[in-house]
């Protein structure tokens, strides 16, 4: 099974602390893969908070397609973060080539675009590099937005961290997904391999997703940019977390009364009852049946960890509030490992109810129960 | 067979029954039960002589003859009173003296089944024994990465939507700008589908509503009836057991007078408003009450002269178009109960279902499409409609779901499929195999009045006398001393003890799956079907 790790920060770290988190809880899985999200990030790319970063993995003949598709769309490089490794990779790893994270300058004709029309230009814009890509095998795009890097690769996470060199600095970030272990459910495939991202909304999950193949068919119906490509049957909670907060402008806190709305007992006495019961029928579609732990990442940083209605997958949240740093894992030993300086008792492990939020500044564990009020949004 | 009997073209002999009576003269008692209870009369009492040659001893005395009489049971060749296999006879047999046997290789009655140029009616189902859905398979069983659930103590939520479910972001904007939701019912996803009052005898009626009301208020299983059209008792109309039931307006309009003047006194709306273009039985026919069935009590609820046959028009007659019927009847129907009430066609399933459909996606008042498969439906109809006409419901309830999938709009419109659910008694399999093909509830009519009270037709054409008011179990029957053999307490209880062995095994299928907090509808991963064709076309997956 996956093991997940999350760390934010109020300074940027590197992303072996979290690495080095998987690799104590590394019983749990089969070292097949890792996964890493990073936003919030330090280093050379504090100054180009503005700039989509667009990251994957090209051959030589790719990079010069990716270039060129770039300036045909008046996309100019500003500064890039490459890498090719000049050792053998690891056994188990293909040599792909160059590990990139190139930073783009927005060609002026898109000045007069409202947000929206650039966001989901940029999302168009990965869509169309991952199709070119898919022709030739010779470009992998995970994404292209602003302070966002992915990286992905085939391998025992710690041997990949060795070999990716992902000790640099320039990949110190604030806000990090990791996950250990390629995707097994279906084919193996990088863009099957978690931590999933759209518009600047990523999450990790491990379990089964059982409700994968009607909630693929609502989300693609439902007519948005990035919805597709499901190599992967968790890549469905990525862009329910995208349709609850971009699409039905609701909070974070409303995304586990979708994917797991209470129950009819439950919601009795809910403050809120009728817009719950009304959100739990429209969004039938979206309830999972788990069992996962899903952790994510926002746009504005704060990260998040629910669970499925039945909570067969643990997970925990615990961290610092003076260091500014906290963790979220789905096993303690590697909270222990990552964030050892912390007061445990003060560890939350959300249950079923629950939502665990930390805000971009990184203060405190917010515990959000589906019971609370859910003081919105409309 | 005596030397002056004629042997006409449509005589018969016993060998060309399909049906052939065992009758065994030595444990038979003679009490003639047998020949009171038979439906048909398809066996009386006969007397019958015996020749006995009595051979003398010695070779000059000559042999002389006896002749004795006895009495005994005679069956009738006569193909207006061919036997039909019900085995009520045995029932009442205290010797099990007697009993119908099948005759597979006769099938010379076929041909003599239309005497006066009539061709046959009758009641029940098409004969035919084939089941596609009781070939699906459920094969996605999770094992490892996803541990099974228990289905006995696991927390469950077997409840569907009945009703137009807005968009969420309708739903959002509506909300915030207080603005008219469409009703929506959530109940349990195995419905009693509509057999009408006139249809169904009145105790078989009244323990159909105990039995759900039962299930509703003891057993917390929001189970609804369809009343089918015909009407429905003017008390039940008052009453507060009116939620649970789904009222029926067919082409024929029968008893819509009386509900529709009961609505000022309606303690409770009704579940839902259920109009009906077509059945799966009898595709493009109207309802067929015949005389036989219209008593004094029929005739008042349906607003009829008693004695008269009761066709239906197979469309409704102020109706002109689906687009005209889908606007004018759905929003007449709702604004009757002030838009509380979900309103949603049943057509059957047809190659023009999707084109009905796409008619319904666009109504903002459209609750629902039930479709109807060529196996359902148990009313009287003619033959040829029953065993030829029709579309099976698997595929056209995925066509469907797909072509809602297309519009985004597969948790806006319901569907509810019927025809052939537990033809051979695997209730909870179909049923979650429809439910997985799309289906947001299941419908069943025949598997009520079999398990239910245990009606005797098969898929091998016996019994079906449904049609004529002889049902020998008292369920299709306006007969008084034919329904008093039906106990509605009993009916009920059965009722009651299939949907909860339905349940269990619902949630027996859905466990191993990994679902338990929504139905799995349209979970097609999960089935697999040994036949490479029905896989592609229904898109599921090919396992042998
Ligand atoms: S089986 Fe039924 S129809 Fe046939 S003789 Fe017996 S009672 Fe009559
Ligand atoms: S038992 Fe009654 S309802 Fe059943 S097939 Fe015979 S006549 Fe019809």
């Amino acid at each position: 099974m996956c093991r997940l790790f999350a760390l934010t920060s109020r300074d940027p770290v590197s992303p072996m602390r979290a690495v080095d988190a998987l690799n104590v809880m590394k019983e749990g899985h089969d070292g097949s893969g890792v996964g890493l999200f990073l936003s919030g990030l330090g280093g050379p790319w504090e100054e180009l908070k503005e700039y989509p970063i667009l990251s994957g993995i090209f051959t030589d003949a790719g990079l010069a397609r990716m270039s060129e598709y770039m300036t045909r769309n008046g996309f100019q490089s500003k500064y890039s973060a490459t890498f090719k490794p000049d050792v053998e990779p690891p056994v188990g790893t293909p040599k792909r080539g160059t590990y990139a994270s190139i930073a783009f300058r927005i060609p002026d004709e898109w000045k007069g675009m409202t947000q929206a029309q650039v966001d989901s230009n940029l999302v168009q814009m990965r869509l169309d590099l991952r199709a070119m890509g898919e022709e030739k095998g010779d470009i992998m795009v995970f994404s292209f937005w602003p302070d966002t890097i992915m990286i992905k690769e085939v391998g025992d996470p710690l041997t990949i961290a060795g070999y990716l060199r992902l000790d640099r600095e320039e990949l110190y970030a604030r806000h990090i997904l990791a996950q250990g272990r390629q995707n097994t459910n279906y084919a193996i495939n990088l863009y099957a391999c978690h931590p999933f991202f759209l518009e600047g909304i990523s999450t990790m999950t491990n379990g089964e997703n059982t409700a994968f193949v009607p909630i693929r068919e609502y989300l693609t119906s439902r007519g948005v940019t990035g919805y597709r490509g499901y190599q992967s049957d968790s890549e469905v909670f990525t862009h329910i977390a995208h349709y609850t907060t971009k699409r039905l402008g609701l909070d974070i806190r409303a995304y586990k009364h979708i994917i797991t709305p209470m129950n009819d007992d439950e919601m009795r006495d809910h403050p809120d009852r009728e817009f719950l019961a009304d959100l739990k029928r429209s969004c039938r579609k979206l309830i999972i049946d788990g069992p996962n732990c899903v952790i994510g990442c926002l746009p504005d940083g704060s990260m998040f960890m629910a669970q499925d209605r039945k909570k067969f997958r643990p997970g925990v949240v615990g961290g610092n509030p003076e260091l500014g740093i906290y963790g979220f894992s789905s096993e303690i030993c590697g909270l222990n490992a990552a964030i050892p300086e912390r007061d445990k008792t003060k560890d939350f492990q959300p249950m079923h109810l629950d939502t665990a939020i930390v805000g971009p500044d990184c203060r405190e564990v917010q515990q959000c129960s589906q019971n609370d009020p859910l003081r919105l949004q409309l | 067979m005596l030397a002056e009997r004629p042997v006409t073209p449509s005589t018969l002999s016993r060998k060309d029954l399909p049906w052939q009576i065992k009758w065994d003269i030595n444990t038979c008692t003679k009490c003639g039960r047998c020949t009171s209870v038979c439906p048909v009369n398809a066996i009386e009492l006969g007397v019958f002589r015996k020749r006995d040659v009595k051979p003398p001893m010695g070779l000059s005395a000559k042999p002389t003859a006896e002749f004795s009489t006895f009495y005994g049971i005679r069956q009738r060749t006569d193909p207006a009173y061919a036997c039909i296999g019900c085995a009520m006879c045995n029932m009442v047999c205290p010797n099990n003296a007697i009993e119908p046997t099948r005759q597979y290789d006769s099938t010379t009655l076929q041909f003599q089944s239309n005497r006066g140029g009539q061709p046959r009616t009758r009641g029940g189902r098409r004969n035919n024994a084939e089941s596609l859905l009781d070939q699906i398979k459920f094969i996605r069983i999770s094992m490892l990465t996803d541990p099974a659930l228990d289905a006995g103590r696991h927390e469950f939520d077997v409840r569907t939507l009945l009703g137009r479910v807005l968009s969420p972001e309708a739903e959002i904007t509506c909300h915030r700008d207080h603005g008219w939701k469409p009703p929506v019912r959530e109940i349990y996803p195995l419905v009693i589908g509509g057999m009408s009052f006139g249809a169904l005898s009145p105790n078989m009626w009244e323990g159909l509503q105990m039995g759900v009301a039962y299930l509703n208020e003891e057993m917390n299983m929001p189970v609804r009836i369809c009343t089918g059209e015909g009407g429905c008792p003017p008390r039940l109309l008052r009453s507060r057991f009116l939620k649970y039931v789904i009222l029926q307006i067919a082409s024929g309009y029968f008893g819509w007078d009386e509900i529709i003047h009961a609505i000022p006194e309606m303690k409770e709306d009704p579940c839902a408003i259920e109009i009906k273009y077509g059945q799966g039985a009898k595709p493009g026919d109207g309802g067929l009450l015949m005389w036989y069935k219209v008593n004094k009590l029929i005739a008042a609820i349906r607003g009829v002269p008693a004695g008269v046959s009761l066709p239906s028009p197979p469309t409704h007659q102020t109706k002109y178009s689906i687009e005209e019927a889908v606007a004018k009847m759905i929003q007449s129907m709702s604004m009757a109960w002030g838009f509380r009430v979900p309103v949603y066609p049943k057509i059957s399933a047809s190659s023009t279902s999707l084109a009905v459909l796409n008619n319904l996606v666009r109504n903002p008042y459209a609750a629902g499409l039930a479709l109807d498969g060529e196996d359902g439906g148990t009313g009287a109809a003619y033959n040829v409609s029953m065993n030829h006409m029709g579309h099976p419901i698997a595929s056209n309830l995925r066509d469907c779901y797909k072509a809602l999938c297309v519009a985004g709009a597969q948790n806006e419109i319901p569907l509810i499929a019927g025809g052939g659910i537990g033809k051979h008694g695997n209730l909870a399999a179909n049923a979650a195999a429809l439910i997985m093909l799309g289906a947001s509830m299941v419908q069943i009519g025949k598997y009520v009045m079999q398990a239910g009270a245990g009606c005797l037709g098969s898929e091998k054409d016996r019994c079906n006398v449904c049609n004529i008011g002889v049902c020998p179990k008292g369920i299709t029957s306006q007969d008084p001393r034919l329904y008093r053999r039906l106990d509605p307490e009993k009916v009920a209880e059965r009722v009651v003890d299939f949907y909860l062995s339905f349940d269990t095994e619902l949630r027996k299928v859905i466990a191993p799956l990994g679902r338990s907090t929504s139905l799995p509808v349209g979970m097609s991963d999960a089935l697999g079907i040994s036949d490479k064709d029905a896989a592609e076309r229904l898109d599921i997956k090919y396992v042998i």
